[in-house]
């Protein structure tokens, strides 16, 4: 492109490369971490392999000693679940800088698709129809009759049909997500709305849905829920070992999912994005079409929460509209907040970090003076996000790459 | 040559007459107005800029120079008139699409994403990946690779490859901005204010790059700094309250009556 001229720089400058690869980063490590040299390099390497180990074998392996009940089991698969609508969260708000806030809805689409295959084959309970589709328990204690009224006309609603078989149900369970953030992303960012203009326009959507799904006449089980879950796939899901099961599903489905964002996020793709975050504008002069990748990212992260939210359903037991208030969609920014977004591995620390607290915090505790109750929780919760936001703006990761030394 | 000439040759080249004889203009502004809640930004009756030139368009603050940009690059729309590159009317078209028919921008300030290095703003500006698939999958090519480091090695940026946008000097932004612009080869390069900023040395290699470049790029430069104008020496359009006041080479402009009464305020 250039005629080889001399270079006429003002100072010219000896230029240092690495010969034989001079494109590959630099190593950037300073050594001005708290853990030093050799220590802060095996750190590094080893510590994200070695607390995989312990979500995937110490921690079934000391249930099966005896050593930790079945309960704290499930409870960990539940907060993983929440882990991956976390990574999802952190794709589209800490790398492409858009905050959306219904991941929840997302997340509630995914778990309300896994929430009808468990009521299909659900308890005992339920009444046979004219077509001899079972209506699930849950679905006939809050359908528009009253019982006894009309119950030969009651037939299970086509809408509840496909979820009958667990293959449909997980291809439909992402999907449906996917399809909702497809639309809402697309008149949002063809029509460029943007920032806090976003936010709230997703804010919305989450309550209209929730809204609607609280209803009686549409056939979702309004405020009650989808209950009385029994069989996945033919197995209880009381028994332990399938408790288990689902933690180790859900633990592997988390691992998936963050080494499919990482990989996204180290591609020329995740740069772009970045570049969505730092200046839009710029990057439609240089021959980009921003809305093309932020639906990308948006529709991901919104098939990520529903995947949560599959997950979510069986180890929970039960799911209601609750799963999709307006709150829990700010919850999960909390938890992405306190991890460090621009992060992955900072969105599941966040996430693990924030619900464990919650469930320490959330039991009541004799104290000498008082008597600490579950509500008192709140107070933390908004003092954590307080505090991180003022003290520690790349959040718990950014301490702990403190600590090794690594810059980013 | 005065402006009522220019303007009669510019016509008989117009492509909306279809009277031009040979394909002499890659860009073409027609009866081109701009107004903004009544203010008239700009109203240009006819620019022509033709392969290969490199154009200087001067004038003082408030003319419509960056106006003229937004117009061309598709960030503004035009409230009436036309915007023919090469052969096509580009006047509804997005920014991107623009942007992928060979016009490229470097804005008044230095536009770098600052979250990434030098080496990675540059990745971006590689043409021909515009698609989502192609990066997610592709991966820069050596050839790629070897001709960003050339470009930025003649920029004294070579030795910032891997430093984010965020941590680099003025200067070092503009340059990178420059050198974005000029890998991704654009067949029009719209450079506004490329010296803002820059010490005299560096300003003067700034002006031997986009000499270089005239060789195969067309380039329209908005400037304010004198010497450099000067240094450049090439055509040059002085715009005025949005209107062309006055066209020619430097010297010539220098001597008419109207635009030193424009510049000091007479």
């Amino acid at each position: 492109m250039f005629r080889k001229a001399a270079i006429t720089h003002a100072n010219p400058q000896p230029v240092e490369i690495d010969e034989q690869n001079p494109w590959q980063e630099k190593k950037t490590t300073t050594e001005n971490g708290l853990v030093n040299g050799q220590l802060s390099i095996f750190f590094r390497r080893y510590v994200p392999w070695a607390l995989l180990f312990v979500g995937l074998i110490v921690i079934p392996v000391l249930y099966y000693l005896d050593l930790i009940a079945i309960g704290t089991v499930n409870m960990l698969g539940r907060y993983m679940a929440f882990a991956i609508v976390a990574v999802g969260l952190d794709l589209i708000w800490g790398y492409t800088g858009i905050l959306s806030l219904c991941q929840a809805f997302f997340f509630a689409l995914g778990g309300y698709a896994m929430g009808m295959y468990l009521a299909h084959h659900g308890g005992p309970e339920g009444i046979i129809d004219a077509n001899n589709w079972k209506i699930p328990a849950c679905l006939y204690v809050v359908y528009p009759y009253k019982i006894g009224e009309a119950p030969g006309d009651a037939l299970v609603p086509w809408f509840w049909k496909p979820f009958y078989t667990l293959p449909v149900t997980l291809i439909l369970g992402l999907l449906i997500p996917g399809i909702a953030a497809l639309a809402i992303g697309y008149f949002g960012f063809k029509s460029r709305v943007r920032g806090v203009y976003f936010a709230i326009l997703t804010q919305a959507i989450t309550v209209a849905g929730w809204l609607v799904f609280c209803m009686n006449n549409m056939k979702l089980c309004g405020t009650n829920g989808l209950t009385r879950f029994d069989r996945i796939a033919g197995f209880k899901l009381a028994t332990p070992h399938v408790k288990v099961s689902l933690y180790v599903v859900t633990l592997l489905a988390l691992v998936g999912v963050y080494a499919l964002c990482r990989q996204i996020v180290q591609s020329r793709l995740g740069r772009i994005l970045i570049a969505i975050r730092d200046d839009e504008t710029t990057l439609r002069f240089s021959g980009y079409k921003p809305y093309i990748y932020k639906l990308f990212a948006f529709c991901l992260a919104g098939m990520i929460a529903g995947l949560g939210g599959m997950l979510y359903a069986p180890q929970m037991g039960i799911f209601t509209p609750t799963n999709m208030e307006a709150g829990a969609s700010i919850l999960v920014v909390i938890w992405v907040a306190v991890g460090g977004r621009g992060a992955l591995s900072g969105a599941i620390l966040g996430t693990l970090a924030v619900n464990l607290l919650y469930n320490f915090f959330t039991s009541e505790k004799d104290l000498l003076l008082f008597t600490w109750r579950a509500e008192y929780w709140q107070f933390i919760l908004g003092g954590l996000f307080v505090g991180v936001v003022l003290l520690f703006p790349g959040g718990l990761i950014d301490l702990w790459h403190r600590l090794v030394g690594k810059t980013k | 040559m005065n402006q009522a000439q220019r303007i009669a040759q510019y016509k008989e080249y117009s492509p909306r007459e279809s009277r031009f004889t040979e394909e002499r203009y890659l860009l073409f502004l027609e009866d081109i107005t701009a107004v903004f809640d009544g203010f008239k930004a700009l109203d240009i009756e006819a620019l022509g800029i033709e392969y290969n030139e490199l154009r200087i368009i001067i004038g003082p603050n408030g003319a419509g120079k960056t106006t003229l940009c937004d117009v061309v690059s598709g960030k503004t729309r035009p409230t009436t008139g036309t915007v023919f590159f090469d052969g096509a009317d580009i006047t509804q078209q997005t920014e991107a699409e623009i942007a992928l028919r060979g016009i490229g921008r470097k804005f008044q300030t230095p536009t770098v994403f600052d979250s990434l290095t030098t080496y990675e703003n540059m990745e971006l500006a590689l043409p021909g990946h515009y698609r989502l698939w192609s990066n997610l999958f592709g991966s820069t090519t050596a050839a790629q690779r070897e001709q960003i480091i050339d470009i930025l090695e003649r920029v004294g940026l070579a030795d910032a490859l891997h430093r984010e946008a965020k941590y680099l000097s003025h200067g070092q932004r503009q340059w990178l901005a420059i050198s974005t612009l000029i890998l991704s080869d654009p067949k029009l390069l719209l450079v506004d204010e490329p010296a803002a900023g820059l010490t005299d040395a560096e300003t003067a290699l700034t002006a031997e790059l986009l000499l270089e470049l005239k060789d195969d790029h067309t380039l329209i430069v908005i400037e304010h700094d004198m010497d450099f104008v000067r240094q450049l020496d090439s055509f040059v359009t002085v715009l005025n309250e949005g209107v062309i006041m006055a066209e020619g080479m430097m010297h010539e402009v220098q001597q008419n009556e109207e635009v030193i009464e424009a510049y000091l305020g007479r």
